[in-house]
């Protein structure tokens, strides 16, 4: 194999788990008044952020993602009533068990972002990016390939 | 094998313009299951979607992915494609390849990567769709309608006349609402009330309406078709089926507080009736004021009441009802203006808000229609009003446009005129904004015929001078300070939420804005609807406007909310929950997290080496479950998992967007 390319170039992967309501909107929003964020950020949309299982993250981990995004509603505005409040929990609890692996916090966040909030989702993402870019590419969980 | 057709369209150049679409297609072709890859400049247009069905057909596709638009754009349209040729609609998968890429990135390169992901995802997804059948649910043919001002009288009188019934709930002692306070309506200055109070009387005796004032809604649970709602019937302490209004109580009772109606200018009752012209004209004790619920003594209005209608004892009654389809028409407050020392509202009594001149100018107001100065009940010469108090104001007010101001401030001008012809108006304006029918000749006219003045400006301070009050502005287009020696100062208030809207909406379960106005699904194609289905918008509530407009307003939520109640079934959302019996452990953690207590145990009996044992499941009721998917991210084994966004889906994508 050849030696690994240069660092400097290195242009991270991150997946975004997107409620439908408000997340998912407001990137729609963003898109609507044409204002722009790193094409790093891979969206997947999914009903509620309470259906994001602790799963989705590893896997996405495990298949090379550098960092992982979890957005839904702000609490208390849940289009499902009470789906972010388990979410939060839920969460937490894996970003305590991702930090315990040695993992960077940074790699794995979790965002409140209303559907009128179409600013602060281009911000989220831009913060998420650079964060990362500068933390360089993700090396726990990941798979062997 | 999968047989899944990708179709990327251009959205002319939106999509076109940043994503290499040639390359996009070649890259589709090589997706794993993909046997067929299109690409058309506008998909949703006719051509486009029959070039979709004429190809599911020729190819026998399986599966379909739409390169496009937000699926909250289009899905319903595609979806609706894919069925015409004979397709399961949930076959369909869309890659939001416009407003998740090509409106937001820049560089060719990079939107075109984007986009090939994007879609890989999708195609993914798709292999691991599956024909999902839609269920019906059942639709209560009854509407509620909360707030009764004109909004909520108009949707309820549309509703009831197709012939439905309608709850139309009002939290005053009275219905009316804001229109009922206002002197005339411009531009065609026809009196409110002459206007309104038939309307008011059409509602309290039409067949189909149910009315409940003082009272308000508690608890709303269910979903469209079938709202469970808990109606607070407040005590109003009278015997509503013996009262004959004839208005004695009302003249003995000893206890004064401020009339709420007339924004506190005048005293009322203890026991009251709102307004003379009040539907229900049945007064009501207000028990925090009256002797009798404070000290235990008095009872004069149960001694004097010849219909013997007086009840003490009457206690708040809760009311259950089912209900289709609600439309949510609650108005707006004034902004407060505390903030606004300049101006020195509540220092000084002849300096009044606009609400307050409507009442004072007003023929059924505390003075009869005689505009007078509070502070000496003289008529006042020079008027100063003042437009956008707290309008237009970032820094301690609204951001927006209250809308009406302008246009009710040159009625006041134009009233004035013609009920004084000595007096003189001045008014403070930042822009005047007179869009509308008739709009803009009204206010020439009171500019031209009436001679109010207008200075382009703001007010620095109003203050009290001798018996006058001094105002200190500036002409900004001719740099001019200005000083008016005025003898009533009027503030044109900002329009607000009410307070408790945001509590409104979460009881609802819709959103509200920054500013606590309630939102629409869509600010353009679905101005009246919420984004939960069958909840709709009417008036004030939504945003700043008029009369007209929230007339038109409640008469579009109406015929929308017409439209649900006219089907006796709805066609039910199948991506629900399932629950696989063979690896359910019957540990019911999806029982706590389900916000819509659609979980239930069973038990199920099985045969396990030839002994019966009795096993503890979860089950689901699909006429319940909403599509979270709470439960699935619950469940330990992974038996639960929602139908269109199952874990094989999602790791599907994953797996896909990761490639």
């Amino acid at each position: 194999m050849s030696v690994a390319p240069k660092q400097q170039s290195f242009e991270p992967l991150i997946v975004a788990f997107c409620c439908n309501w408000c997340s998912y909107a407001a990137g729609d929003l963003i898109g609507t008044s044409r204002m722009s964020y790193p094409a790093n950020v891979r969206i997947i949309r999914v009903p509620c952020s309470s259906r994001v299982s602790p799963n989705f993250v590893l896997r996405a981990f495990q298949r090379g993602a550098d960092g992982v995004l979890v957005a839904g509603c702000h609490p208390g505005d849940c289009h499902y009533v009470s789906g972010n409040y388990h979410a939060r929990r839920r969460l937490l609890v894996l970003k305590r068990i991702l930090e315990f692996t040695g993992m960077e916090p940074e790699r794995f966040e979790v965002h409140w972002i209303s559907a009128s909030e179409g600013n602060k989702f281009a911000e989220v993402m831009r913060d998420i990016t650079e964060n990362i870019t500068a933390l360089g590419p993700n090396r726990k969980l990941r798979d062997i390939r | 094998m999968r047989r899944i057709g990708v179709f990327v369209c251009w959205c002319g150049t939106n999509i076109a313009g940043t994503v290499d679409i040639e390359a996009v297609v070649e890259a589709a072709k090589k997706m794993p299951g993909v046997v067929y890859t299109g690409e058309y400049k506008y998909m949703c247009s006719e051509i486009g979607q029959s070039m979709i069905r004429d190809t599911i057909k020729k190819e026998q596709l399986d599966r379909l992915v739409i390169a496009s638009c937000s699926p909250r754009m289009h899905e319903a349209t595609f979806r609706r494609t894919a069925a015409a040729a004979g397709l399961n609609p949930y076959l369909v998968e869309i890659a939001n390849i416009r407003e998740h890429c090509s409106w937001v990135h820049k560089e060719k390169e990079k939107a075109t990567t984007k986009a090939i992901a994007l879609i890989r995802a999708a195609v993914a997804k798709a292999a691991y769709n599956r024909e999902l059948v839609a269920g019906e649910i059942p639709v209560e043919q009854r509407a509620l309608v909360i707030g009764a001002g004109i909004a909520g009288i108009q949707a309820a009188l549309d509703i009831a006349d197709a012939g439905f019934e309608v709850d139309l709930v009002e939290r005053t002692p009275s219905i009316g609402g804001r229109m009922a306070q206002l002197d005339k309506t411009f531009p065609t200055l026809d009196c409110s009330a002459c206007i309104l109070t038939p309307k008011m009387v059409d509602v309290a005796s039409h067949p189909h309406i149910n009315l409940y004032t003082y009272s308000e809604v508690e608890k709303v649970e269910g979903y469209v078709g079938n709202f469970d709602v808990t109606i607070r019937k407040k005590a109003r302490s009278i015997d509503m089926s013996r009262c004959t209004g004839c208005g004695v109580c009302l003249e003995k009772c000893p206890i004064k507080v401020d009339s709420e109606f007339n924004e506190g200018l005048i005293k009322r009752k203890a026991i009251y009736i709102p307004f003379p012209q009040a539907v229900p004209n049945v007064p009501v004790i207000d028990r925090t004021s009256c002797r009798w619920f404070k000290k235990g003594k008095c009872a004069v209005c149960k001694k004097v009441c010849p219909a013997d209608a007086v009840d003490y004892e009457q206690a708040d009654e809760l009311l259950e009802k089912k209900y289709g389809g609600i439309v949510l028409t609650t108005g707006f407050d004034t902004l407060k203006l505390d903030e606004f020392g300049e101006f020195g509202y509540g220092k000084h009594p002849d300096i009044i808000t606009s609400l307050e001149f409507e009442r004072l100018i007003n023929a059924s107001g505390p003075t009869g229609g005689k505009l007078v100065r509070l502070s000496n009940q003289e008529i006042p010469q020079n008027i100063v009003f003042i437009h956008c108090v707290g309008s237009r104001d970032k820094a301690r007010g609204k951001p927006y446009c209250s809308k009406i101001c302008c246009m009710y401030t040159a009625k006041h001008a134009i009233l004035l005129k013609e009920k004084y012809p000595h007096s003189q108006t001045y008014i403070f304006y930042i822009d005047v904004r007179t869009g509308g029918k008739e709009f803009e000749e009204f206010h020439r006219r009171a500019v031209e015929e009436y001679g109010a003045v207008y200075f382009r400006g703001i007010v620095g301070k109003v203050f009290p001078e001798g018996d006058k009050l001094l105002v200190q502005g500036v002409d900004s287009l001719s740099s001019r300070t200005i000083e008016i020696e005025a003898d009533m100062v009027v503030l044109a208030a900002a329009m607000q939420a009410r307070d408790d809207a945001a509590e409104v909406a979460r009881m609802l379960g819709i959103g509200v804005d920054t500013h606590h106005f309630f939102v629409e699904a869509h600010p353009k194609l679905r101005p009246v609807e919420t984004h939960s289905a069958g909840i709709y918008l009417a008036g004030a509530c939504q945003g700043p406007k008029d009369i007209p407009e929230t007339v038109a307003q409640a008469g579009a939520a109406a015929a929308k909310a017409i439209v649900l109640l006219s089907k006796k079934t709805l066609i039910a959302d199948p991506c629900v929950s399932e629950v696989n019996e063979e690896i359910c452990t019957g540990c019911l953690a999806c029982i706590q997290v389900c916000p819509y207590k659609a979980i239930t145990e069973k038990t199920l009996d099985q045969k396990v080496h030839g002994r019966v044992v009795q096993r503890l499941l979860a089950q689901v009721n699909e006429a319940l479950c909403q599509g979270c998917g709470s439960c699935t991210a619950a469940c330990r084994p992974g038996a639960i998992n929602l139908k269109s966004f199952s874990n094989d889906q999602i790791l599907a994508e994953v797996d896909a967007v990761c490639l």
